[in-house]
């Protein structure tokens, strides 16, 4: 059968770093005079995007695009989604048009193992951030940018700060880098920690200063206001002050370590402006880093007769979180 | 994961298939295909070696180090990964990809000379053709192989050949390097060892 990434579990060791070897002569594509190769020619790939999006998007376009491939893109305001069409009807749309991939993103946790298992298409599907459940490839060109800094992960220490509760980001990171050998710490106010997070692969802190003298990466995360539904913290303010990475801060980090944002900043809040444009910073680059991450995917995944990656996608429901029904 | 069928070296493969290079011989041969590569160029100057992985990588690497033996001084080495410009790439599973260094200064206008262990098919060759084209324009694209053992399918012949070897497209050709499989020889097995030890099978026995 097809397979799939939906989560950052379905990839145990050797995969995820055959993706970022890969990815790692990908990455060389980008100092050509002719950015392109062949090996996805005549294949379709379908960008599916049910929630707004900048980098990811452009990210995986360019991505599929320099290997050649057919790109479709389709995002939901502007079709037949603001007309009520289901999300099995699309798919199906997309299978009459013969995609070989299909990469998705949609605000329901789960919609992507919906679309890979309910066998409405045969392509395989790639996770582009579903709800708060998973994001992947967020997590792949994360480990892809910190690998390129610190050298092989084993033992690194990786600080995650901020919203963990609506974070795909952090909840594919947790599961990436567990599988990478890195020791995660993840630190938020307790209000933003999901319940259940002590079955994760890593500890938690409520507070920023301790971890910080002990890190080799320490990533921000956005506070996503759109999805907050509740008084999660007092003031901005006060988030700032407690939990905001500022030049102080940043100060207290060993000298090579790094400081990430999977974007988009909000700068004064999380982040400083300071800290965002200090040379520790290596948020752009992490941006580059996606587009050959994602053609390392999308190569592994699409190039051959089946894919190179061991990955199943069967009910590999993350230990993380459950994925919220998703209306067919 | 899958990674392409590499050979497993050890001594049952010897036992089993019959040796027809041993290391002086192929030290000898790429000594040879190293000052005609001299001769051909009328020098070394402008000259790149582009190995292709595996065992096209170490080759070139010999030869490199023979000419400048010769020249006295080093000559350009790297490697060209061919797997996204196979024309195979669709029908097998994706293939994980072997490391493409081209040296600082690119080859544009540089005469490139392609390294590879066992000439047979063809079409790594003509995808290694490919691949040049997205790199560059070089002045002149040339071939070395150690091994040419026939049966091409494609309108595509070496410059410089370590050893002919006539062939039954039925046997597998078997080249060890001391870099890759711990010693130097070419050996040639028959059908019913080849199926048994899986062969050299990952690129031009097709």
């Amino acid at each position: 059968m097809k397979r799939h990434l939906l989560s950052a579990a379905d990839l145990d060791r050797d995969d995820a770093l055959l993706v970022l070897d890969t990815a790692e002569e990908m990455r060389q594509l980008a100092d050509r005079p002719i950015k392109k190769l062949p090996a996805l020619r005549g294949r379709t790939v379908v960008n599916l995007f049910f929630e707004d999006s900048t980098r990811t998007r452009i990210s995986f376009e360019a991505a599929a695009k320099r290997l050649s491939a057919d790109v479709i893109n389709f995002s939901a305001k502007g079709s037949s989604v603001s007309k009520g069409e289901s999300l099995k009807d699309t798919a199906l749309t997309l299978e009459a048009m013969g995609a070989d991939g299909v990469v998705i993103r949609h605000s329901g946790s789960g919609a992507p193992h919906r679309l890979a298992n309910s066998g409405w298409i045969r392509g395989c599907v790639i996770n582009a951030g579903d709800g708060t459940h998973e994001h992947p490839t967020q997590a792949l060109l994360d480990a892809f940018t910190m690998r390129r800094h610190l050298g092989e992960l084993d033992g690194r220490r990786v600080t995650i700060v901020g919203d963990v509760l609506h974070s795909r980001v952090a909840r594919s990171n947790v599961l990436l880098l567990a599988t990478l050998g890195a020791q995660v710490t993840l630190v938020a106010p307790p209000t933003l920690l999901p319940v259940g997070v002590e079955t994760w692969p890593c500890e938690t802190s409520y507070e920023l200063d301790g971890p910080l003298p002990k890190s080799d990466a320490v990533m921000m995360l956005r506070v996503q206001q759109e999805r907050m539904n509740a008084a999660f913290f007092p003031t901005q303010r006060e988030y700032s002050r407690r939990y905001g990475l500022d030049a102080r801060r940043m100060g207290t980090l060993p000298g090579h370590a790094i400081v990430m944002h999977p974007g988009p900043m909000n700068r004064g809040m999380e982040i400083s402006a300071t800290v965002a444009d200090s040379a520790r910073s290596v948020i752009v680059e992490q941006v580059a880093n996606g587009v050959s991450v994602r053609m390392a995917v999308l190569y592994l995944l699409l190039g051959g007769s089946e894919p190179a990656l061991s990955a199943t996608g069967e009910p590999a429901v993350a230990t993380a979180s459950a994925p919220e029904s998703v209306p067919a | 994961m899958q990674m392409p069928a590499r050979t497993s070296g050890g001594p049952s493969i010897g036992q089993a298939g019959s040796t027809v290079m041993d290391a002086r011989d192929v030290s000898r041969a790429l000594t040879r295909i190293a000052h005609e590569i001299l001769e051909r160029n009328k020098g070394a100057a402008d000259l790149l070696l582009l190995g292709i992985p595996t065992r096209g990588v170490p080759l070139a690497r010999r030869i490199a180090a023979k000419i400048a033996a010769v020249e006295g001084f080093e000559v350009s080495v790297g490697s060209l990964d061919v797997t996204m410009y196979r024309d195979d790439l669709p029908l097998r599973p994706a293939r994980p990809l072997e490391p493409t260094d081209i040296p600082a200064g690119g080859i544009d206008d540089r005469v490139v000379v392609l390294v590879d262990d066992v000439l047979y098919s063809g079409r790594t060759i003509r995808a290694a053709m490919d691949a040049i084209g997205d790199l560059g324009r070089p002045r002149a694209v040339q071939l070395a192989v150690l091994v040419d053992r026939g049966h091409r399918e494609l309108p595509i012949r070496a410059d410089f050949v370590g050893k002919n070897l006539p062939t039954s497209p039925m046997e597998t050709v078997r080249v060890h390097l001391d870099e890759v499989d711990g010693d130097d020889a070419v050996l040639i097995e028959s059908p019913a060892v080849a199926s048994g030890a899986g062969g050299r099978s990952e690129r031009d026995t097709r």
